[in-house]
């Protein structure tokens, strides 16, 4: 844990974006978490997201459950709406705040633990419903804050710091995710900034569940030889199918891609979401494929990265419930209770 | 990008801004820490083993290390480096425990110094220690040369001068005072092993304009002037008075009149404002003194009337930034202007003049009479005489003098030795030692302090202006100069770096507020300067690269704006940060009794 405050002073030509802010305007207090967390570099890749895509602060609500993974919130957009709720409620209090409020930006942060395990059946509700938010899971396979235990997701055989062996199955949340109906499903490593902040990009501006599955080691506890979840096992077992890039203004011709191998998906926005194809056969839009490509990757032992699956024409929850447009909490009175003569007249309905 | 050299002593020192940018190289970071700590002694004797008169320069010196200052690069306004050093002057206790031992038993060497100023007596500081018999030569009836005779004592009062300048020559320099040394060849007749000359830049600059002949009289040399004036053959300036000129002189010469009795006094430069030669801070000082300082006025003829002098015909001109980016004056079209007055001072420069040294003695001078040397060891082409201060390369600062008396003690010992002054001089070096004190803890407060420079408080003006004697500055007090302390970045704790325990997961990145710290592809470093996480854009301000690491890409560093707030290693799981602090040795002799 370091005591010492990040000074204010920054680097003279740091940029400022369409809203005349650093990025350090986009950041929280100094983590608390062990040094060299990859946790921390998750949350710096989403300050760095949020303010390369000039989203205003207080536009945000961020939601986490406990855990190491949970405490992060605090790390990032210090001046954003937060909850930090029960473990493995995250899904609940966001459904909440979103179904209230559904011009906020959601940002969902869990862990394997928090995800995988207490909150898988909260997990699995709110990817069915289509949440419209960011659901980002630092994912470490290890209780590191009990002090290093086997996480649901810790795959089999792979050691304690002591050495002995996991003896369950790993639950794939990228897998579940994809089966239950999210639209946007990717995974990435906490150690490679270049391709995870244009994903947190790209899952901010998709309209409804976007889930990043973020390998993201444990210094402390699972880092050692012998787990799946190192830095060195990641880098070195690592296979990306596509990356991603969100591009704000029109596109222009990348000459150092081949042209079957990009891709250029329209965003509700305006915003062009742009893939790189690595593996020229992968479909990013075949969810079937997707789900088939990763668990066939994962029995060979290699974790897939990128953008594995995006849906071109997402629906969201408030779709699929057809709520009015403008946030209930900015409907007045009035409006929230017609009265009885509509009861009335709802109930005559049903007769 | 080869991996930086880190055990090259240049690599680290070039980090340490300050003390790189000052001539004598003396080690800021830990006097400042010093003072922090209120070890004003301590801190003291840092300074006086590197630039010997540090009450005097805390007062007068002309300050390369604050434009130098980090600082200026991260908010601006570069730490009061100076008026620190004043603070462990004013604040010190006794000094005379931490004094080197001059022994009784001399080592048989005789070493002639001429000329009492600070190059002279600096050398005699650094080999009286060593047994050296130290004659000092010196025209006046008193030492301390230009320190005494063309500072003001409102800037520097003969207190802190006397001191700094006896206990030099309480150390056992035999004295010889009011001996004018008027040949070198007699000088040289005497045998001594070696010869120092340290006589300064002595011969004022004249201008030579119609009716300047007539009105002799009125027409003062400024540093001619000042000099009687700290010896007491002037006491007073009647009437108005014009100084011409733009340097730090010209800045005394009309402070000086102000307070002895000018009806008015008035500055009046060639040149614009932003080029002339006097320092920042000496500028603000004349002006908020209620002194003029007019620009842009090359002077045309004296006017007189039966030889007294009437005033001054000014031409009228605009500065004009020409392609080269020099100033060039062009005529303002405005009519010439007529400055009334009844004294002038010309503070227009001085020469190096040495008419005392015979030209037949085998040693070179160029045109602007400053002698052929070798600029390491200060050798002239006669292998016995050694050259520093202002008489070396010509008109410079306190600092330089001290910075050259080093180098010269140096070749002198050598050269007495019987060894080479230049090959066989001692090389510089470097120790790294960690700052790591357990978990979060370091040697030296690493915590970024963003507090604006503090002001130097001043006596009341009307104080200030009746008396010549009266100090204009107050100087820091304890207090304040602590809280100005506390602005220094500490830049000798330096980042190194462990390529072997680095595990690469970026969290020195993502901490790091000034985005100094990238891991990249190894390019050219023309390239590497461009794709950093922020661009390295100070091309003087170096990069420290690692060795490759374990996925090819080499860890960067951008020097320029590291606050060394220690941060990367706080937050760095494997050690492969450390902060160390580095200490820079540069040889000299005769160093204190730490």
């Amino acid at each position: 844990m370091t005591f010492i405050a990040k000074p204010r002073v920054h680097h003279p030509s740091l940029p400022r974006n369409d809203l005349g802010l650093t990025r350090r305007d986009y950041e929280g207090s100094v983590s608390t978490l062990c040094a060299g967390c990859g946790h921390d570099s998750v949350s710096a890749s989403v300050v760095q997201a949020c303010a390369e895509l000039s989203l205003p602060p207080h536009r945000f609500v961020k939601v986490s459950g406990i855990g190491c993974s949970s405490k992060t919130p605090s790390y990032f957009l210090n001046k954003s709406h937060g909850f930090n709720s029960v473990h493995g409620r995250m899904p609940s209090v966001m459904t909440g705040a979103n179904l209230a409020n559904r011009d906020l930006l959601g940002i969902g942060v869990s862990g394997d633990g928090d995800s995988a395990s207490i909150g898988l059946g909260q997990f699995a509700h709110i990817v069915r419903r289509r949440i419209n938010m960011l659901y980002l899971v630092d994912n470490n396979g290890t209780y590191g804050l009990t002090k290093g235990q086997f996480s649901a997701t810790n795959d089999r055989g792979s050691t304690s710091k002591k050495g002995i062996a996991n003896l369950y199955e790993p639950i794939d949340l990228v897998s579940m995710a994809l089966q239950l109906g999210a639209s946007f499903v990717a995974r990435s490593f906490s150690g490679d900034k270049k391709q995870l902040v244009p994903l947190i990009k790209a899952a901010l501006k998709h309209k409804g569940m976007a889930f990043i599955d973020v390998i993201s080691p444990c210094v402390a506890f699972n880092n050692h030889v012998g787990s799946t979840k190192s830095y060195e096992f990641t880098r070195d077992h690592r296979d990306t199918a596509v990356n991603a890039d969100l591009i704000l203004t029109s596109p222009e011709v990348m000459a150092d891609y081949e042209e079957g191998a990009r891709e250029d998906v329209a965003m509700p926005d305006g915003s062009t979401l742009r893939l790189y194809k690595l593996d020229a056969d992968y479909d990013p839009h075949d969810r079937v494929g997707a789900l088939n490509y990763v668990q066939k990757m994962q029995e060979e032992g290699t974790v897939v990265t990128g953008l594995l699956y995006v849906d071109s024409n997402p629906v969201e929850c408030h779709d699929i419930m057809g709520t009015v447009k403008t946030p209930l909490a900015q409907l007045t009175e009035d409006e929230l209770c017609p009265g009885s003569n509509i009861l009335e007249s709802i109930n005559e309905s049903f007769r | 990008m080869k991996p930086t050299k880190i055990g090259d002593p240049n690599y680290f020192h070039k980090v340490v801004d300050c003390q790189w940018a000052c001539p004598a190289h003396t080690p800021v970071p830990e006097y400042i820490r010093l003072i922090a700590e209120e070890k004003y002694t301590e801190a003291y004797m840092l300074n006086w083993d590197s630039n010997v008169f540090p009450g005097i320069l805390g007062r007068t010196c002309d300050r390369p290390c604050e434009p130098a200052c980090r600082r200026v690069r991260t908010e601006e306004k570069a730490v009061a480096i100076c008026r620190l050093k004043r603070v462990a002057a004013d604040n010190k206790g006794d000094v005379s425990a931490y004094m080197p031992i001059v022994p009784t038993d001399k080592n048989g060497k005789k070493i002639a110094l001429i000329g009492a100023g600070p190059a002279s007596l600096a050398v005699a500081r650094d080999l009286l220690p060593l047994g050296y018999e130290v004659h000092l030569f010196e025209k006046e009836e008193k030492g301390g040369g230009f320190m005494r005779s063309q500072i003001p004592a409102f800037r520097l009062p003969v207190e802190v001068l006397e001191e700094e300048v006896d206990r030099i020559l309480d150390m056992g320099v035999i004295c010889h005072f009011g001996t004018e040394i008027t040949s070198m060849r007699d000088l040289l007749d005497q045998n001594f092993d070696a010869y120092f000359v340290g006589t300064g830049a002595p011969r004022g600059r004249d201008l030579e304009l119609p009716g300047r002949e007539e009105v002799d009289d009125h027409i003062h040399i400024g540093i001619d002037w000042l000099s009687s004036v700290a010896f007491g053959h002037v006491s007073n300036i009647q009437g108005k008075v014009i100084v011409m000129g733009g340097g730090n002189t010209a800045m005394d010469c009309c402070r000086t009149s102000r307070r002895l009795g000018a009806e008015s006094v008035k500055v009046v430069v060639r040149s614009a404002f932003e080029v002339m030669k006097a320092s920042e801070w000496e500028k603000e000082d004349a002006m908020r003194e209620g002194i003029p300082i007019i620009n842009n006025r090359p002077p045309k003829e004296f006017v007189h009337e039966n030889g007294k002098l009437k005033g001054i015909v000014f031409e009228c001109v605009t500065p004009v930034r020409g392609e080269d980016g020099r100033l060039k004056y062009e005529p303002s079209g405005e009519p010439d202007e007529f400055i009334e007055c009844d004294h002038v001072l010309m503070a227009i420069g001085q020469d190096n003049h040495c008419p005392w040294i015979e030209r037949d003695l085998g040693m070179d001078f160029d045109k602007w009479d400053c002698p052929v040397l070798d600029d390491e060891t200060l050798q002239s082409q006669h292998p016995k005489v050694f050259f520093g201060g202002d008489s070396a390369f010509g008109p410079e600062n306190i600092i330089w003098a001290s910075a050259h008396a080093h180098k010269a003690a140096i070749s002198i010992h050598l050269l007495c030795q019987g060894k080479d002054p230049k090959k066989d001089r001692p090389p510089e070096g470097v120790n790294l030692l960690s700052t790591k004190m357990g978990v979060h803890e370091w040697a030296y407060d690493s915590q970024h302090d963003d507090s604006l420079r503090f002001q130097v408080p001043l006596v009341e003006k009307t104080i200030a202006l009746s008396d010549i004697k009266v100090e204009v500055e107050l100087g820091f007090d304890k207090e304040l100069g602590a809280s100005e302390a506390q602005r220094c970045l500490n830049c000798d704790i330096q980042t190194v770096f462990s390529e072997d325990l680095c595990i690469e997961c970026d969290a020195c990145v993502d901490i790091c507020p000034m985005d100094c710290i990238s891991f990249v592809e190894n390019a050219d470093e023309e390239d590497l300067r461009k794709t950093l996480t922020a661009p390295a854009l100070e091309e003087s301000q170096d990069l420290y690269v690692s060795d490759e690491l374990k996925t090819k890409r080499v860890m960067v560093k951008d020097e320029d704006v590291c606050l060394h707030c220690g941060l990367c290693a706080e937050r760095c799981p494997t050690n492969a940060w450390d902060m160390q602090r580095s200490v820079i040795h540069v040889p000299q002799l005769g160093s204190y009794n730490a």
